[in-house]
């Protein structure tokens, strides 16, 4: 079990430092500084082990959470509650910094006591927490005994992370798809690899105790709909316009609160949702990516100190769509000793300190283009070996989502309250980003 | 860096290096740097001329990129500009860039060795300086090439400033090293020596250091500067702390200079000159009465400049041996070191002490500290002091001594630290072989080491214990009731168990009396052990069963009954279940005369070096071991009891009886006695079986395709198949060679049983006698095991020795026999002689008998330089404008054999026109022209 979590920041002084067990002592907090952060080269592997001390790691901007053990222990479960405990960090007080850690010091030690138990990780679901650690540190002392009961009821019963008796004048949902992109192209345009990693977040603001049925176009639930017979009694598809009706999904993982058994039996995605706003699930795909853009390098050597670069943008989704924050990044040699670049749209400027041409465009329909030139001017080097011409790399955000995946359905059901499924207004909204997306040139 | 001053820092440089410093981040810090190279580029892009202080400033940036750990790829062209700057500062910069960052560039390394070649000669000191500085810093074989005879020059000129001097001689110095064939030794070195005498003493500090080196190589030259030396130095040591001003450090006078011509010093004999030897000792005896004043200074810096001194001063005392008061002097010395406070001085006053030791006029001396030095070995802290307390009480020990030291060592052993056990182990086991009066005494000691340290005692050692213990009869006794009575033990070390199970294999009988110790006791005693045994033990311990079988009649029906267990006869492991089946069925059908001749007691061991000693020389490296056997007069102590090596080797007259001993390579066959009689009744015996052929037969057909091929060259490739190479590296001199064997396993699975030997047929065991090491019996998969062999030529001979190599592979026994190329031409020594000796030997040596001569067609092209260079392979001089046809080739040498010298002379004419060759070959015995004109004439 986890021994002891420390906090850094990115000099390796340490902000938080709270110690589970005994077996961990001080001087565990100087060896991860000494052998990870001020390590000579840098340390990739997250998992380290000094002195049969494993230490497991992640990073958030510049700071640096370590947890500690000497026992033997599930490295999966250690990296999940870490990944946990950034999030409950990020719902309590934002960004995770070094300033907002100093700031809230006291809190992350409670909510620190409360996760993790002798070292094992307890209740970690931010809705749950935030009943009963606040940040008005008075406020505890107005709760009357009832809510106090009734929040260890909900901690330690079956659905821990919904509390009874919510109550909304408007029953309301938001649902997000979340989508990144990632995409290694040839210069001749052929894919080399693609993939899209998604999230489907939800935010519910639903009374009672509600339970929730997910629908969306996966092919294995389509397909048997198919086969099984006309009775399509979940209303009618939205997907007869766009070319392809299913999707398949490569793998996925759900909030605790989805019920798996029914998943994994009948594939049908239902659950009681928390309180306010989480993330569903997650998915991956890989087949029958739509990607938004195609970009078109022309790369020339003129000479020994000359280089002209020619790269075209073409947007790839219907026109009726607006792609935004564009930006491509094109790197230039090493030895780049002055840059001229002309864009017809969009601003262009060359980043010395990031050895790239960065062009950045608001806003692109679909079905365009656009293009980029560039003059390299190279100052001559004795250095024989070539330039080794890194990808251009693209970021985007577009108003769709890029694998496909729509939503069909998402009914709720609160039996005991007077409201249906009609009465739930439902947003949906779909966001596909750039991941890495890159095209060699 | 003397001259940023003011008002000529770089500003810029300033500036970025704080920016660099407040970098939050290693990436921020990375933008910082491409940010900064961005407009260093774009400033260097030359389109406008930049000014030397801004060159200057880029320049510095880059370096200093550079030292951040980024690679830099321009801006050389720039730096080297800066070379031929005016200002002193923009030079040093250029210059040190240059150092740092230029690796034999080819294009730019001209221009630099320019820039430098004017700064050599501009009279400019400083320039000179930064300029030698550069040479030696770079180094490298270029700057070597270009100015190796310049700096002599500038070295031994008249009007070169001191400072310059002194950097001259460095630079000569690190050239020296690092190309030595480059810098010519010449008219200078006189004018070098006599550098001891310059007034600067910063010139003789350089000159000392330079002298030194180069003295080492060629020490004739530099003879002159050993009174110089002594001269220097007295005047030093006895000058008073203030004469030398600068040169005084903590009031010592140049202690550094003083180190270092006591170092020269020790490059030579005790100088013969009896007036320079007396100033010498003189010197010498004031270093150690002035480490017996009290100290100047309390502080750490004069106490170690002075002893740094003293140090010196009693390495070239050890060094030249001869003075006793001074050694005895020395010896007290580092005795008072012995307890100081210093670690350091403890364990340079042990380490010193160790060669003191060996020294037969300071050994009594040291044996007076024994004392101290095991209280160091019990109650010091450091480890490193410790390991140099057991080297010099390895070194101290003598007859005296020897029970005192060793039970100290044994004692020390059950604390010590785990790294230097198995050393001491081994110095225990040597000291009590070495030393021993009393050979019980010697066996309790083993006995014990066992018991101690058994994870530490090697192979060797108890190989060993069981050699002693079979060649002294009056030890056996004792050894058998002392190894029964350690058995006892419930739980003791499996090499005890092998030890026991030998010992008491072959002198069981004698403790049989006792009832306590009766026969069934011994075995059921040993048996006890036997499950918690590894498999080469327990083949061992069967072996032993055998042999109780023959000692003891009354317990075979006991030990029959354990043979024939299944967990015996059906054992997994071949060699167990071999050797299981062939003592059963031995015991059962041969009579008690056979088996009392088959199982007879081992034969005596023949006597070796020990094994043991070689293996702490492998440890430690030759030259570390304080070598008892040199340096004292009383060595061969126990004249009749030298070591002796135990592995299977082979040995010039192969029977077939191997000793027990070599568990893992031999069947258990190889127990077979060597009388042939009983050898015919034992292969009845055994015809069920499918007796496995006895070793030291070559079997299959001997291969020798590349034999040929080595008659002229030493190494390659000798053999191979798809499953191993055989490869061969081998050294001549005079009569004796060694080969290295590298046996190299192609396949990705192990070689087992594996083992290797050489068999000589019929007269060569007389006329060659070959050692071969033994190798280990597995060879990993990929791996290469390497085998040496001596080999000694006693007189000529024609055949060629085969190597034979067995081993187990994927469970087939694989055999591999090659004719090694070990020819009689390998042990000529080349002699050149002029055409008129030549022609007159060739005309003493005209007896029809002595000459040989061969007329044959050529087989390969007929090149001039081949052939020179396969005549020189063969291991004759080529003599040059002896024969009056150039085109003949004419050599001469001598064959060292043990027995005799054969002067041999050869002439080979080829014809181009006909492709044929004749050879006429000359040699004092007709027999070894016979073969060396056989050998020969194969090649060409």
């Amino acid at each position: 079990m986890i021994g002891g979590l420390f906090i850094y920041n990115h000099k390796g002084e340490v902000l938080i430092s709270r110690v589970y067990r005994d077996d961990i002592g001080r001087n565990a907090v100087d060896a991860f500084r000494v052998n990870v952060i001020h390590a000579r080269q840098q340390v990739r592997s997250p998992v380290t082990n000094i002195a049969r001390t494993s230490f497991f790691h992640v990073k958030r901007s510049n700071i640096w959470l370590a947890a500690v053990t000497k026992q033997n222990v599930n490295a999966a479960m250690v990296f999940e509650f870490l990944y946990k405990m950034c999030d409950v960090m990020t719902a309590y007080f934002g960004k995770i910094s070094e300033e907002n850690i100093k700031n809230n010091f006291v809190l992350i030690y409670e909510l620190l006591d409360e996760i993790l138990d002798f070292g094992y990780p307890q209740n970690s679901e931010t809705g749950a927490l935030k009943t009963f650690i606040t940040q008005q540190g008075i406020k505890s002392q107005h709760q009357t005994k009832e809510e106090q009961s009734q929040i260890t009821s909900q901690v330690t019963g079956q659905i821990g992370w919904r509390r009874e008796g919510i109550k909304y004048r408007r029953n309301e949902l938001f649902l997000d798809v979340l989508e990144s992109v990632n995409l290694l192209m040839s210069p001749q345009g052929q894919v080399l690899s693609a993939h899209v990693s998604g999230r489907v977040v939800m935010k519910s603001y639903l009374s009672g105790m509600p339970e929730c049925k997910f629908g969306m176009n996966d092919k294995i639930v389509i397909d048997k709909q198919g086969k099984g017979g006309a009775t399509d009694d979940s209303g009618k598809s939205e997907l007869g316009g766009s070319g392809k009706q299913s999707i398949a999904i490569d793998d996925c993982t759900f909030h605790q609160c989805v019920r798996l058994s029914k998943f994994d039996s009948e594939r049908s995605i239902s659950f009681i949702p928390p309180d306010g706003e989480y993330e569903l699930m997650r998915y991956r795909t890989t087949k029958d990516i739509i990607l938004p853009f195609r970009v078109i390098p022309l790369v020339r050597e003129v000479g020994r100190t000359k280089l002209e670069v020619k790269v075209v943008i073409k947007s790839n989704f219907k026109p009726s769509l607006l792609a935004q924050k564009i930006e491509v990044r094109i790197p230039t040699p090493l030895n780049t000793s002055g840059v001229q670049v002309i864009c017809m749209k969009g601003k262009a400027k060359y980043k010395a300190s990031e050895n790239a041409i960065v062009w950045k465009i608001k806003r692109m329909a679909g079905m365009k283009e656009s293009q980029i030139s560039a003059e390299i001017e190279l100052l001559p080097t004795n250095d024989k070996k070539k330039w080794a011409r890194p990808p251009i790399s693209m970021n985007f955000e577009v108003p769709f989502a890029p694998s496909g995946l729509k939503v069909r359905y998402l009914k709720v059901f609160e039996p005991k309250l007077n409201y249906s499924d009609h009465d739930v207004i439902k947003w949906v909204r779909y966001i596909g980003r750039s991941g890495i997306y890159e095209t060699r040139c | 860096m003397p001259a940023v001053s003011k008002g000529d820092g770089m500003r810029g440089l300033a500036v970025f290096i704080s920016d660099i410093r407040n970098c939050k981040s290693k990436e921020a810090e990375i933008k910082r740097i491409n940010k900064e190279l961005a407009n260093i580029r774009s400033k260097f892009k030359g389109d406008k001329a930049l000014d030397g202080y801004s060159k200057k400033k880029y320049v510095c940036k880059l370096l200093f990129i550079f030292l951040l750990g980024h690679d830099i790829d321009f801006g050389h062209m720039e730096a080297v500009n800066l070379l031929s700057s005016n200002k002193y500062t923009e030079k040093q910069i250029g210059y040190l860039f240059i150092s740092v960052l230029v690796n034999s560039n080819s294009d730019l390394i001209r221009l630099i060795n320019n820039a430098i070649k004017n700064d050599l000669s501009s009279r400019n000191p400083t320039f000179m300086n930064l300029a030698l500085h550069c040479i030696a810093n770079v180094g490298s074989r270029e700057m070597a090439e270009a100015f190796a005879a310049d700096i002599p020059r500038i070295l031994v000129a008249g009007d070169t400033m001191d400072s310059v001097k002194q950097s001259a001689a460095l630079c000569l110095l690190r050239l020296n090293r690092t190309s030595p064939d480059l810098v010519p030794m010449g008219e200078w070195t006189s004018r070098v020596v006599h550098l001891l005498n310059d007034q600067h003493l910063g010139v003789v500090t350089a000159a000392t250091s330079l002298i030194t080196t180069l003295a080492q190589k060629n020490p004739e030259e530099f003879k002159t500067s050993v009174s110089l030396a002594v001269a220097r130095l007295s005047r030093i040591v006895t000058s008073a702390s203030t004469d030398l001003q600068d040169y005084t450090y903590y009031f010592v006078p140049a202690p550094w200079l003083s180190v270092k011509l006591l170092r020269l010093l020790q490059c030579y004999p005790p100088p013969e000159d009896a007036a320079i030897r007396g100033r010498l000792s003189e010197c010498l005896e004031t270093i150690l009465n002035k480490a017996q004043e009290p100290p100047k200074s309390k502080k750490v810096q004069h106490s170690n400049a002075k002893n740094a001194v003293l140090f010196e001063a009693i390495s070239l005392i050890i060094h030249h041996d001869s003075e006793p008061t001074l050694l005895v002097r020395a010896c007290n010395q580092l005795g008072q070191f012995l307890q100081h406070r210093e670690t350091n001085l403890r364990y340079l006053a042990l380490e010193s002490m160790c060669t003191l030791a060996s020294s037969e006029f300071s050994h009594e001396a040291v044996k007076t500290h024994i004392e101290t030095v095991i209280n160091a070995l019990k109650t010091e802290r450091d480890v490193s002091v410790r390991q140099r307390a057991v080297d010099l009480l390895y070194a101290m020990c003598d007859r005296s001594n020897v029970q005192q030291i060793v039970a100290e060592m044994l004692n020390y052993l059950e604390t010590a630290d785990y790294s230097i056990r198995e050393e001491i182990v081994l110095k225990v086991a040597i000291l009590a072989e070495k030393y021993a009066v009393d050979y019980t005494w010697y066996v309790d000691t083993i006995l014990n080491l066992i018991r101690i340290a058994g994870d530490y005692v090697s192979e060797e050692v108890w190989y060993r214990v069981i050699q002693i213990v079979i060649n002294r009869d009056d030890v056996q006794g004792y050894a058998a009731k002392t190894v029964f009575e350690a058995l006892q033990a419930p739980a003791c070390h499996e090499n005890l168990v092998k030890v026991g199970g030998y010992i008491l294999g072959e002198f069981g009988n004698l403790i049989a009396g006792d009832p306590r110790s009766s026969p069934l006791v011994q075995f059921n005693l040993l048996h006890s052990k036997f499950h918690l045994c590894s498999v080469p033990s327990r083949a061992l311990l069967l072996s032993t069963y055998i042999k109780f079988i023959n000692l003891f009649p009354e317990v075979k029906g006991t030990i029959q009954e354990v043979l024939r267990s299944d967990s015996q006869l059906r054992n997994a492991d071949v060699e167990l279940q071999q050797r299981a089946v062939e003592y059963l069925r031995l015991s059962c059908i041969a009579s008690t005369d056979i088996l009392a001749t088959v199982l007879e007691e081992m034969p005596p061991f023949p006597e070796r070096e020990s094994s043991i000693l070689a293996k702490l020389k492998r440890k430690k490296g030759p030259g570390m071991v304080p070598d008892i056997e040199e340096g004292r007069k009383d060595k061969n102590v126990n004249g009749g009891m030298e070591p002796i090596s135990t592995n299977a080797t082979t040995k010039s007259t192969p029977s077939p009886s191997t000793d027990l001993l070599s568990l893992g390579s031999s069947p258990a066959l190889s127990s077979a006695p060597p009388s042939s009689s009983a050898g015919g009744l034992l292969v009845d015996v055994f015809t069920e079986n499918h007796a496995p052929a006895a070793p030291g037969v070559p079997m299959g057909p001997v291969a020798d395709d590349n034999f040929s091929r080595f008659v002229c060259k030493n190494n390659g490739v000798l053999f191979e198949n798809q499953l191993v190479q055989i490869g061969l590296k081998s050294e001549f001199r005079q009569n004796l060679g060694r080969m290295y064997i590298f046996f190299g396993n192609k396949t990705s699975t192990q070689f087992l049983n594996f083992s290797s030997s050489v068999i000589c047929q019929d007269s060569l065991k007389t006329q060659l006698s070959i050692h071969i090491k033994p190798a280990d019996p597995t060879v990993d998969g990929g791996a290469q095991l390497q085998q040496i062999l001596n080999i000694e030529c006693v007189s000529d001979f024609v055949e060629a020795p085969v190597l034979s190599i067995q081993f187990r592979y994927g469970g087939t026994l694989q055999n591999i026999a090659v004719k090694l190329p070990i020819t009689l031409n390998k042990f000529f020594q080349p002699t050149e002689m002029t055409s008129q000796d030549f022609f007159q030997r060739w005309k003493q040596l005209s007896s029809p008998q002595q000459e040989v001569q061969k007329i044959f067609k050529a087989k390969h092209s007929m090149d001039t330089e081949v052939t020179k260079a396969k005549i020189i392979g063969f291991g004759v001089a080529l003599l040059d404008r002896v024969d009056p046809n150039p085109s003949n080739f004419v050599g001469a040498g001598v064959i060292h054999t043990k027995t005799t010298q054969v002067g041999c002379l050869l002439r080979l004419e080829p014809n181009t026109q006909a492709q044929m060759y004749r050879l006429t070959l000359r040699t004092s015995r007709d027999t070894v022209s016979q073969r060396l004109c056989e050998l020969l004439s194969d090649q060409f």
